[in-house]
């Protein structure tokens, strides 16, 4: 098969298996395993593309021409790929894990939830391999359609209000600001393709005009959950545990984050944003969140939205990186959409595991869950380390990338930001560990008796942890990925 | 002051139109009768024909009929355009009435159904009684 | 044959409506088959021009009876019209498809008032796209109007007293065009639209009081007719009180081909440099588009009556075409004309699954929407389709339209318009999705109980309403696939007006 197909099954697969999933509705067994297999068929495609992309070959393919010069186009490179390694590889984990987590939970309408989340998967690979903005753009709001009946799945009242803040926010953001801006570029320059230099150098656009794109891109791509356009991602934590693990951790707040990537090397370029006045004010936004969202965060006793207020930090730490435009600052938040998907994984499948297995919700009901639920909890203690950034987990790798960027960037206050937003981190999720292993449960005198979460939970969530570990050793083919993308040597 | 008036007076079938058409723009704005509505709404389409009927009209001019039709050979050259009055607003004008006539057609009948429904004709109280619904 | 296909566009739906109403006499139900198969003629005349006109750049003008113009009354068939005519008579064919079904519900027994009403109505306004002369545009925009007063009022409850200020509104429109025609007679000497062009052009009489009094008249009393929004007070009413039949005739195709013509006055008659002298026109009308788009979304934010909702978002579509028309530049004409289309088929879309919903459910409060997705699927599903496409969601045509009307507008630097279209687009999404929410999760409360799943109680559209509104929701997608083709097309007749 030629090469050049290998993106567009990867992506439509996922679509492909939804008639299947929704034919096999009174088979479980079978829906479920044909979701696991598109999942593998799609990782499959993503790994067979590693090579050839470190070999660096183009490959693109044009799937519809909307104007001319303007198509819809797919083209596969390091950071792109990387991103489409992340979800692909995800995805299965996840529906493993949904198995236990839906069937223990007795939820419903589960023919449903498998198939959004394969359009959704669909989607999230679609923006990876986006060739223009445009395409990235139409996959971005594909996803944001796509997830919204996931986050509602409950249908309770609670889940509605949650779904409409939820797509409230994102409609209105990308509506608002991404389309105009994307259509002034348009309109000026003609020409949408991400390229390396960016698209910008010679429009002859006034700083401020520049200054207004920029901030419209990073504000307007709000699935990146930048302050102050992050109230939806809290509110979105009403959905099943898998949907926030996957697409709250993972594919849609990493697509946010990936698109200002995406704009930030390849329509602006790292070079010509540096000459725009301002644009430091990203940096400030994002190290704002970085402090303000983990200061909520250890105030925050329900577990999933502690999560979600580290995830926005950790996301603004991503978009920190990129906005200090040096070339390692670049590679390591890169390389922390990798490391930060495994480890916040992890650390959701475990808040969803001692959900389905003890019905708790609170940090503070979680006193003393270390010696009944040990597994879970060992596992939670290597997703933390990976966020917060200890060896020998792959959050270690990337931060120190970030940390070695900011020095070079000269940025004293940016590695100031670093460091204590890593000892917040530490300071929000140690103690949980601490207090499970080491505090005894509400009555000491009783004798503690081991009541582990399914199975189907557990070992995904230690196969995702583990990932975390042996990221640290195998950093090396991410960076090698990233490092062709950017064309440089760290 | 003689220049105004004769500017007035030169253009009078113009004046006359503009006032025939507020008259019936008031009417069918102002009034709350609807068939006095659609009276208004006549005499606003018959205006519009005053004054095209009138863009027609030359002085010392006649009826756009040949006086010599049936021999051609001759009125070839005895037609003069400005001895006639320019026939095609006249034309336009018979369609329109007709339209205006087909239109007052409709509206009355429809004020039949409506009287039949609601009992009146005053816009007032067929919004009232529409309010009672 | 084919020299003569616009007038068997135009003939097939007269004939029809002349015999159907003969036949209606003695055989009421034979109505329907007649004004189907009229319709399914003038389709396919309509298709058969549009290729004809392929290969053309400027078209071919079409003479009735063979008389030359002036005299004669001269048909202009060029790539605009024939795309124009292909909406119509698809729309029509659609629309009254469906009006069987919505009939047999609503108005038993009128079937044969109603089939010939609606055709002379299709005649109407195939008649006004194809005509180029000012004073027969007049008679077929009145044909039209008295067509759907007639269908307005045959409704029952408040239909006819909606019908009265629809009547008196319609009748000052078309009275303001005739007086600018009036003028415009005045000053050329000529009714003939290219003939007005030329002479107008070789007689410099761009500037001339009279010309730019018929022009405001003409655009003044188009904008009636189309329900530009201070102007609009006329169109909820009769559209959300006409028969279901009727309406979903008329709020699809009327204000789109009133459109239509003022685009045609502006760009074949008056020319884009007579437009650009005047600056201060352009921005008035940009911001009366503004504020119509605006105001119309969010009345219809607030409506409950689902007709009703429907109406306003007409209004503010009309908003959108009235303002992109005015944008003078090669994107936002584009965008206008492209959207003429879309927008006939979104809002044929819409009222077709609005009936659909009306006939099963028997209430037109849009909580009737609970539980839709159960109920209804399918039909929901296609009454979606032009939801999303309202909202401007790719594949749907909606999202292409919006896409070029925005280009459009920033290249002009109307951002207040630019601004407009986004808040439209983000009411719309509110509105449908605030549909989506009651038709998903709005049942329930049933479903607490495990051991005894609810008996879910299918209640479809009729399968007369369904095929059309399946067909509809089809050709949005498809239209907006098919996109560049179609917006190809389009920008070929851009180019032959000279707009840049």
């Amino acid at each position: 098969m030629n090469i050049q197909y290998l993106p567009v099954v990867a992506v439509s697969i996922s679509l492909l298996a939804v008639p299947l999933i929704i034919l096999l509705n009174k088979k479980p067994n079978l829906r479920e395993a044909v979701s696991l297999l598109a999942g593998v068929v799609k990782l499959g495609c993503v790994i067979a593309l590693v090579p050839h992309v470190l070999n660096g070959e183009q490959i693109e393919i044009v799937l519809w021409e909307f104007e001319a010069g303007l198509p819809i186009a797919f083209r596969v490179d390091g950071l792109g790929l990387l991103f489409a390694f992340v979800a692909a590889s995800l995805w299965i984990v996840t529906t493993a894990y949904s198995i236990g987590y839906m069937r223990t939970t007795k939820s419903k309408n589960l023919t449903r939830f498998y198939s959004y989340f394969a359009i959704s998967l669909a989607a999230t690979l679609g923006v990876a391999f986006s060739a223009n903005l445009l395409t990235l753009y139409l996959f971005y709001e594909a996803l944001s359609l796509a997830t919204f009946p996931l986050v509602t799945h409950n249908g309770d009242g609670e889940a509605r209000s949650g779904g409409r803040r939820y797509l409230y926010f994102l409609l209105t953001t990308s509506i608002g600001l991404v389309l105009p801006a994307m259509l002034y570029i348009y309109g000026q320059v003609g020409d949408l393709n991400f390229q390396p230099g960016g698209v910008l150098v010679d429009s002859g656009m006034s700083q401020t005009t520049l200054l207004v794109l920029l901030l419209a891109f990073v504000f307007g791509f709000a699935k990146a959950a930048l302050m102050p356009f992050h109230g939806w991602l809290p509110g979105a934590m009403v959905a099943p545990t898998p949907v926030s693990a996957l697409l709250h951790a993972v594919a849609v707040v990493k697509v946010g984050v990936f698109s200002i990537l995406r704009i930030i090397t390849g329509i602006f370029g790292t070079d010509f944003m540096a000459q725009v006045n301002w644009h430091e004010i990203v940096t400030w936004v994002a190290a704002g969140t970085v402090v303000i969202s983990s200061l909520i965060a250890l105030s925050q006793d329900n577990l999933k939205r502690r999560l979600a207020y580290s995830t926005i930090g950790q996301l603004a730490y991503i978009i920190l990186g990129a906005s200090l435009l040096t070339d390692r600052a670049v590679t390591g938040s890169s390389l922390h959409i990798l490391m930060h998907a495994f480890g916040k994984i992890t650390l959701f499948f475990c808040a969803g595991a001692i959900y389905v297995a003890s019905g708790k919700k609170y940090i503070s009901q979680m006193v003393g869950l270390g010696r009944i639920m040990p597994w879970t909890m060992a596992a939670f203690l290597i997703g933390s380390m990976s966020v917060i950034g200890l060896p020998p987990t792959g959050g270690f790798v990337s931060k120190w990338l970030l940390l070695m960027g900011a020095l070079d960037a000269r940025m004293n206050a940016v590695v100031v930001v670093y460091l204590v937003s890593s000892l917040l981190n530490a300071a929000y999720f140690l103690p949980i560990v601490f207090r499970g292993f080491y505090v005894p449960g509400d009555d000491p005198t009783k004798p503690v008796k081991m009541k582990e979460a399914p199975l189907w939970c557990l070992i995904p969530l230690w196969i995702t942890a583990l990932i975390s570990i042996a990221l640290f050793f195998l950093s090396d083919t991410a960076i090698r990925l990233i490092e062709v993308f950017l064309g440089v040597g760290v | 002051m003689s220049d105004v008036l004769t500017f007035i007076i030169s253009r009078f079938n113009y004046w006359i139109y503009i006032v025939l058409m507020m008259i019936g723009l008031y009417a069918m704005i102002a009034k709350r009768n609807y068939v006095k509505k659609f009276i208004g709404m006549s005499i606003f389409q018959t205006a519009i024909i005053l004054f095209y009927v009138s863009t027609g009209v030359k002085s010392g001019a006649t009826i756009p009929i040949l006086e010599h039709g049936h021999d051609i050979g001759h009125a070839a050259a005895a037609i003069n355009p400005d001895h006639y009055a320019n026939p095609l607003p006249h034309v336009l004008m018979l369609t329109a009435i007709v339209v205006g006539v087909a239109t007052l057609g409709v509206a009355l009948a429809v004020v039949q159904k409506v009287h039949d429904q609601y009992e009146t004709i005053e816009e007032p109280e067929i919004l009232f009684k529409l309010g009672q619904e | 044959m084919s020299e003569n296909l616009p007038f068997l566009v135009i003939a097939a739906p007269l004939f029809g409506a002349l015999v159907a109403s003969l036949v209606g006499w003695a055989r009421p139900r034979y109505c329907y088959a007649i004004a189907m198969v009229s319709l399914a003629a003038g389709l396919t005349a309509a298709i058969a021009l549009l290729v004809k006109v392929s290969g053309t750049v400027s078209g071919y003008e079409y003479r009735l009876g063979g008389w030359p113009p002036p005299i004669g009354i001269q048909h202009w068939v060029d790539p605009l019209s024939a795309l124009i005519l292909v909406v119509i008579t698809a729309v029509a064919f659609l629309a009254v498809m469906s009006a069987r079904a919505n009939l047999q519900l609503e108005l038993p027994g009128k079937e044969r008032f109603v089939y010939p009403l609606m055709l002379l109505m299709v005649t109407g306004l195939s008649g006004m796209t194809l005509t180029g002369d000012a004073f027969n545009l007049y008679v077929l925009l009145e044909i039209t109007s008295l067509s759907s007063y007639a269908l307005v009022a045959i409704g029952r409850g408040r239909a006819a007293a909606s019908c009265l200020n629809y009547i008196i509104m319609g009748t000052i429109g078309a009275s303001f065009y005739l007086l600018g025609v009036g003028y415009l007679y005045l000053k050329t000497g000529s009714l003939n639209m290219i003939d007005l062009r030329q002479i107008m052009i070789a007689g410099d009489m761009h500037g001339s009081q009279t010309v730019i009094t018929g022009f405001i008249l003409i655009t003044v009393g188009f904008w009636i007719k189309m329900g530009l929004y201070p102007l609009h007070g006329w169109l909820p009413n009769a559209y959300s009180f006409a028969p279901h039949a009727a309406s979903n005739l008329m709020a699809p195709l009327m204000t789109k081909v009133s459109v239509y013509v003022s685009l045609r006055m502006m760009l074949s008659v008056f020319t884009p440099d007579f437009l650009a002298v005047h600056a201060l026109w352009a921005q008035t009308a940009l911001l009366v588009a503004t504020i119509a788009i605006i105001a119309g979304s969010l009345i219809a934010y607030s409506q409950t009556d689902v007709k009703k909702l429907l109406c306003y978002l007409v209004v503010a579509e009309v908003g959108y075409m009235a303002g992109g028309m005015w944008l003078m530049n090669r994107a936002g004409i584009t965008g206008t004309i492209y959207h003429i289309a879309a927008d006939a088929f979104m809002t044929c879309c819409l009222f077709l699954g609005a009936s659909g919903l009306i006939a099963s459910t028997g209430s037109r409060h849009i909580r009737s929407f609970r539980g839709a997705t159960r109920r209804m699927p399918w039909t929901f599903a296609a009454f979606l389709v032009g939801g999303l496409s309202m909202i401007g969601v790719p594949p749907t045509c909606g999202f292409f339209s919006k896409w070029f009307l925005i280009q459009g507008a920033i290249e002009g630097g109307a951002w207040h318009f630019v601004a407009a279209l986004i808040f439209s687009s983000l009411i719309n999404a509110l509105i449908f999705f605030r549909i989506i929410e009651l038709a998903y999760f709005k049942d329930v409360e049933h479903e607490d109980d495990v051991s005894h799943p609810p008996q879910v109680q299918r209640n479809e559209a009729p399968w007369g309403i369904r095929i059309p509104l399946f067909i509809t929701s089809v050709v949005i997608v498809l239209l907006g696939v098919f996109s560049p083709r179609v917006i190809n097309w389009i920008e070929r007749f851009v180019d032959s007006v000279g707009v840049t």
